[in-house]
């Protein structure tokens, strides 16, 4: 590799050819602040934060685009740097609306951060007109408070880039400059496929999801209600990281024990209804190829893709499997074949689900999402509305023991919860599909090819004698470029996996935020996946149509098999296209 | 246009009809009397022919101008000829049919055409 | 072949005070007249001296009319066409003297200038490619496209220091050797006509009066960097710039002068239009560049630099209007032709609009190192009613301002700057003793409040903070401190603003402050506004010697704050007062003082 010499705060030092100040400070252990910067996805020098001197230079340079060159000598904190990053605080802090001690954000905001690391001590320098905001409540998932906004665009970025929605970004110029839709149209009424992934980078407390924890403590406290939790695949492998463990580290075990103290009657395991996904889809895949249905086929369990291909790729739907999403399907489970069996009145259930995903509390209003006449789920939470009533019940999680789910709900496969991760579904789908084809036993159940944090992968596979291409895809940006192949004719799948989040649900947009301190410099997506890769290894079993309580519940409640009418009737849906504009 | 002698040929063409716009001192300067007097003498169509031959023969250096009165009235249409550095001619009872002869000979070789000029005309 | 020529300016200052109908008017009296095959009627661009329009030359006299109207048209007619007289009355006064009538070129206003970039401006008829090519038009082009090479052209402009004419100064050359020596099958070449300081108008008046120049000298750029392909970023707020260069992009292609194989050389260059929507901003270039591309118009980070990723992520370079109007005259006349004007770091001309409290307010081109007085005082012909020069305020809301102290500044790039203003595109409002600096300071601030885009920190709240801060001190609500934290913001808004609207915008204050930092205290420590502008500072009262009590003042008063018995001395209640000064207007008296 090229390499240039440097020197920092007079340290002589050599970086590789074409990093950038920020990248060369951190290899010589000398953070630079950054608020706007998002490596790859938001290099846009708009907040000034990350300024530094260099020498010979006519004004401050911004460090997080800056590339290094042979000989610059580079100052990172000189009165006069650490003068502008304190003045453009409190230029920030003027137009921010300071309301720290009720903010959601308390704690982990980054511009909090930053004030306290720069000696902000008068919050009020700088004080003058501010601009008037009303919260944008419209959209089903979550608010937009302009009135903590900092402009840095972070949120912007990831809609336009990663997603390809781009339903945000800035509005009006200047000192009035805010973000907001086109038209200054509410978020709800727009194409938005309420991903969360804005919520995730946000340095404040400007995007967050619409809480529901006091809705879950209500229906805890009401003796006549039975209230059953499922957490999906990904929330153990992060929700950790809301306690200071570190990123990627597996607890389960700890969760659970959270759930049953937080007073759920039963904790539950969305890893069954994975299992569920997984056998319904391999067998609709199977007929389709048989058949001669509309193929490729393209998973369906992540709700932000669905709405995405609702608005953008209408045409497309009929390539959607029908199969409800494991939140969903969990949840018909609960409220038809457990509450029978359990004799309770499913109107008195209170079903609850633990997610990555703020477009999971869109998708459980979607019509069609009612199997025993009532909605599937009534209440679902992201990992970090979890985290925060963990908090306020005062658990001290770190040091809670390790317990397993409650039965029969809770038994899961491996497959299910590689579900998590990007090119888990397919992987786990591969292992049922290939069973079910050949009749034969896999040898080795790994399918590599698909795993990996790149946006788009592709295999091909003989299964029987049949050759099958699949595609996977995570972020939605990525998944436009797969249907566009598909559309041309450049490509011929069988199979496809969408997920909405880049990564997969590990990087949902109800996950833990990570400042962009650590974004920047860490892989989160490949961390966080290895905890499920490394659970699923260690799992008893870990083909989905292996699971012992599913094979129960097919032979008591839906004659047996997949795909028949009364799994259609309780664990499948339909879809609706939905406007562009 | 294909080639730049093209282009050229063409502005050479072009910069005959604009050189009314020069104020070039330097330029032969016609001057037809053009008041109610020359008018009436019939100083219209000696102006129109001076103008066409200039242009016809592409006389870059010649500023055919108009001027009022000159107060010889009797001799209309008057034509006066600045040849820079030289006496100013001055042509009497100037027909378009003389005109031909005055910038040919006059304009182009520098020899004025004594025949139509006030001197013989007085005589 | 015309005997005449009738030259109507079709500028857009001429087309407000109504040059069209002067136009509509001379054809139809010269039709009248039988004259139409003898006088040729030309709608040209910008003479330079807006305040007399409309303007109207009639060659071969040269009689230059100003403030003319339709119903003078048949007496010139009459008069001039047919029978030769000039109508005296309507020729601008200036070129009458002593009974002798003077060419244009020897009038005050016109004998300083040196027209290079306005060279066919108010000459030619802009909406015909063949008045251009007349007057040595695409010749440059020819010339570039047989017998020199790409490097020749770049280290011509090179040799003949031309520095960019948009603001910064940077070396045009430089510029160009920067962007051929970046390797891409694709580079682009483009324009900013997206003139937005307050004031400055003369890209205008170049597109507008020679659209061709801009064109050829894009062919040459593109030829010199390896461009074929450029973009016109024009302000859509310019319709007649618009209308011209569109009707002059399709004559050029027409004449085979842009498209495929220019003149059988094979050197292929194409030419759009880009409307602008009119944001200052995006005459910044990575703005302009965004905007192109179709998005909001805002700066990007440099590095890396347009010639290296601009346009569309591709090699680009991008020079202004003025700028490229030098191009054709240095490839014809070469580099030492061209260094024979100006200074010796700033060769050749620059136009400044020259506005404000002036006699001849309008575009002049003089050689760089002209003096300021120059400018003021001879071309601009000084100061009206007698007044006394307070400052000359250059660069728009980027510069500074120049106090009487240093009128005799040689005006070009780095003596500005070294006094803390700037050429910018060369606007320059003079300013007399009745201007409050601290109020000029607040409008340049305003200005750039309006137009940051809003994308970093230090331009988006800083400049709002620092307009804030001024708006207190003209209220009489300063305080001292206000001063220094001044000083501050706008160091601070300078070393860390993305782009040059940021960096730039405090000049305003700083230089204001440097210089009358007197009038800042003034105002926060004597709440009194020396200039008499700041109205919260002002107090109106009546001197009840001087009044007779005829109480006109009371009835124009529209806020009632004025009372008294007729023939008795009246007063002013000052918390009614609206400080609109009609009272002081009325009085016959001059009882009513301003304070």
């Amino acid at each position: 590799m090229d390499m240039v010499n440097i020197k920092i705060n007079g340290m002589p030092l050599s970086v590789p050819k074409g990093s950038t100040v920020l990248e060369a400070a951190r290899l010589a252990g000398i953070k630079i602040p950054t608020l706007c910067y998002l490596k790859e996805i938001n290099e846009i020098g708009a907040c000034r934060i990350c300024m530094v001197e260099v020498k010979g230079a006519r004004s401050l340079v911004t460090a997080c685009v800056y590339p290094v060159n042979e000989g610059m000598e580079v100052f990172t904190n000189t009165p006069k740097v650490l003068e502008a990053r304190r003045i453009n605080l409190e230029l920030v802090l003027s137009t921010h609306r300071k309301d720290c001690l009720s903010c959601v954000r308390s704690g982990n905001c980054e511009l909090l951060q930053l004030c306290r690391e720069y000696g902000v001590e008068d919050l009020h320098r700088f004080d003058g007109e501010m601009n008037e905001y009303e919260l944008d409540t419209s959209a089903a998932h979550m608010v937009r408070d302009n009135s903590k906004c900092i402009l840095c665009r972070r949120c912007a970025a990831v809609c336009a880039k990663n997603q390809g929605v781009g339903v945000i970004g800035p509005n009006e110029r200047g000192f009035k400059t805010e973000i907001g839709c086109a038209f200054e149209e509410d978020l709800g009424k727009t194409t938005c496929v309420a991903c969360g992934q804005c919520i995730t980078v946000c340095p404040t407390g400007a995007l967050y999801e619409k809480d529901a924890t006091d809705k879950v403590r209500a229906a805890i406290a009401d003796p006549e209600k039975v209230v059953l939790v499922q957490t999906a695949p990904s929330v153990r492998a992060t929700l950790g990281e809301c306690f200071g463990l570190p990123i990627g580290t597996d607890v389960e075990g700890k969760m659970v024990a959270a759930l049953r103290r937080l007073g759920f009657d039963k904790v539950f395991d969305t890893d069954l209804a994975a299992d569920f996904t997984i056998v319904e889809e391999a067998n609709e895949l199977v007929e389709r190829v048989q058949n001669g249905g509309v193929l490729p086929m393209i998973t369906s369990c992540s709700p932000g893709w669905v709405k995405y291909c609702e608005h953008y790729f209408p045409e497309m739907l009929p390539h959607l499997s029908s199969c409800k999403s494991p939140q969903q399907m969990f949840g018909a489970l609960a409220k038809t074949w457990y509450a029978e069996k359990n004799g309770i009145d499913p109107k008195k259930i209170v079903s609850v689900s633990v997610m990555p995903c703020t477009a999971k509390k869109f998708e459980l209003a979607r019509n069609d999402q009612k199997a025993a006449g009532v909605p599937d789920v009534d209440i679902s939470l992201t990992t970090r509305e979890l985290a925060r009533m963990i908090q306020r019940a005062g658990l001290d999680f770190v040091n809670l023991p390790d317990e397993d789910f409650d039965d029969p709900m809770g038994e899961s496969t491996g497959a299910a919860v590689i579900f998590g991760a990007t090119g888990g579904v397919m992987e786990a789908a591969l292992r049922t599909a290939v069973e079910t084809i050949t009749g034969e036993e896999l040898k080795t159940v790994e399918f590599t090819e698909v795993r990996g944090t790149e946006g788009i992968k592709e295999a091909t596979y003989n299964v029987g004698g049949l050759e099958v291409n699949v595609a996977v895809a995570s972020g939605t940006a990525n998944a436009k470029k797969v249907l566009e192949m598909v559309k041309s004719g450049e490509k011929n799948y069988t199979f496809i996996e969408v997920m909405c989040c880049p990564g997969g649900c590990v990087n949902g947009g109800g996950q833990p935020q990570q400042p962009a301190s650590v974004r920047n410099f860490v892989d989160l997506k490949a961390l966080r996946a290895k905890a499920l890769y490394d659970n699923d290894a260690n799992k008893p079993v870990r083909k989905s149509h292996e699971n012992p309580s599913l094979k129960k519940i097919y032979e008591e409640y839906f004659d047996g098999k997949p795909g028949s009418h009364k799994a259609h009737e309780v664990l499948h849906t339909t879809y609706v296209a939905r406007n562009r504009f | 246009m294909k080639s730049l002698a093209e282009l050229q040929a063409l502005r050479d063409q072009m910069k005959a009809n604009m050189g009314v716009r020069h104020d070039d001192t330097d330029n032969i300067r016609v001057v037809v009397g053009m008041a109610t007097c020359g008018i009436a003498a019939g100083a219209r169509p000696v102006l129109q022919a001076f103008t066409e031959e200039v242009s016809k023969r592409n006389l870059q250096n010649v500023t055919v101008a108009q001027t009022g009165c000159i107060g010889i009235c009797q001799y209309e249409p008057v034509v006066e000829v600045y040849v820079p550095g030289k006496e100013k001619v001055t042509y009497v009872k100037m027909t378009a049919d003389k005109v031909a002869k005055v910038v040919s000979d006059h304009l182009v070789n520098g020899n004025p055409v004594g025949e139509y000029t006030i001197g013989s005309m007085a005589k | 072949m015309y005997r005449s020529h009738v030259l109507v300016c079709g500028g857009t200052g001429c087309t407000s005070s109504g040059s069209a109908h002067i136009v509509e008017a001379l054809e139809t009296e010269i039709k009248k007249a039988g004259l139409e095959n003898e006088v040729k009627v030309i709608k040209t661009g910008c003479f330079g001296l807006c305040a007399l329009g409309p303007i109207m030359i009639i060659y071969p006299e040269g009689a230059f009319y100003s403030r003319v109207t339709p119903e003078d048209i048949p007496e010139v007619v009459a008069e001039h066409l047919v029978k030769g007289r000039i109508v005296t009355r309507l020729l601008y006064d200036e070129t009458v003297h002593k009974d002798e009538i003077l060419s244009l070129g020897e009038t005050q206003f016109y004998k300083k200038q040196h027209r290079v970039a306005l060279k066919n401006c108010g000459v030619i008829d802009p909406e015909n490619i063949n008045e251009y090519i007349a007057y040595d038009g695409y010749q440059a082009l020819g010339k570039v496209l047989t017998e020199m090479t790409p490097a020749d052209v770049i280290q011509l402009v090179k040799d003949s220091g031309l520095r960019g004419r948009g603001g910064a100064g940077f070396p045009t050359g430089l510029k160009w050797s920067f962007a051929a020596a970046s390797e891409n099958d694709q580079k682009y070449v483009c324009c900013n006509a997206d003139e937005g300081d307050p004031g400055a108008f003369m890209d205008r008046s170049v597109l507008e009066g020679d659209p061709h120049v801009v064109i050829e000298a894009m062919a040459i750029a593109g030829y010199a960097i390896g461009a074929n392909q450029g973009y016109i970023y024009v302000r859509a707020e310019y319709p007649i710039a618009v209308k011209r260069l569109q009707i002059a992009i399709g004559q050029a292609r027409e004449a085979g002068l842009l498209g495929e194989n220019i003149l059988g050389t094979g050197f292929n260059f194409n030419l759009d239009l880009r409307l602008g929507a009119g944001a200052f901003v995006c005459g910044e270039e990575t703005a302009l560049m965004t905007s192109i591309e179709g998005h909001r118009g805002e700066p990007r980070p440099r590095p890396p630099f347009p010639a290296v990723k601009g346009l569309f992520g591709k090699p680009s370079v991008l020079n202004n209007v003025e700028t490229y109007a030098n191009i054709p005259q240095i490839i014809l006349k070469g580099a030492d032709w061209f260094r024979s004007m100006g200074t010796e770091k700033s060769p050749g001309t620059k136009v400044f609009a020259l506005g404000g409290k002036i006699h001849n307010t309008g575009l002049v081109e003089v050689p760089m190192g002209t003096t300021l007085r120059e400018i003021i005082e001879e071309i601009g012909g000084g100061i009206p009613n007698g007044k006394k020069f307070k400052a000359a305020q250059t660069g728009g809301p980027s510069g500074g301002c120049i106090p009487a102290s240093h009128m005799d500044i040689k005006i070009d790039y780095d003596n500005l700057l070294e006094i803390g203003s700037m050429m910018g595109s060369g606007g320059m409002i003079v300013m007399d003793e009745d201007t409050c600096m601290v109020d000029i300071a607040k409008f340049f601030l305003e200005f750039t409040v309006d137009e940051s885009c809003g994308k970093c920190v230090p331009c988006r709240i800083g400049t709002k903070r620092l307009y804030e801060i001024l708006d207190r001190i003209t209220k009489g609500k300063g305080e001292m401190e206000d001063i220094q934290r001044l000083k501050d913001l706008s160091k601070f808004i300078k070393e860390n603003s993305l782009c040059g609207l940021g960096q730039t915008a405090p000049n305003p204050v700083l230089s204001t402050l440097h210089f009358f930092e007197d009038e800042y205290i003034a105002h926060i420590k004597d709440k009194t506004c020396p200039a008499g502008v700041c109205k919260d500072l002002l107090h109106y009262s009546i001197i009840a010697e001087k009044c007779k009590g005829c109480t006109l003042c009371a009835r124009a008063c529209p806020a009632g704050a004025i009372s008294g018995e007729l023939k008795n001395p009246h007063k002013i209640d000052p918390h009614k007062c609206v400080k609109c000064g009609a009272c002081m207007e009325k009085c016959r008296f001059g009882a009513i003082v301003k304070k």
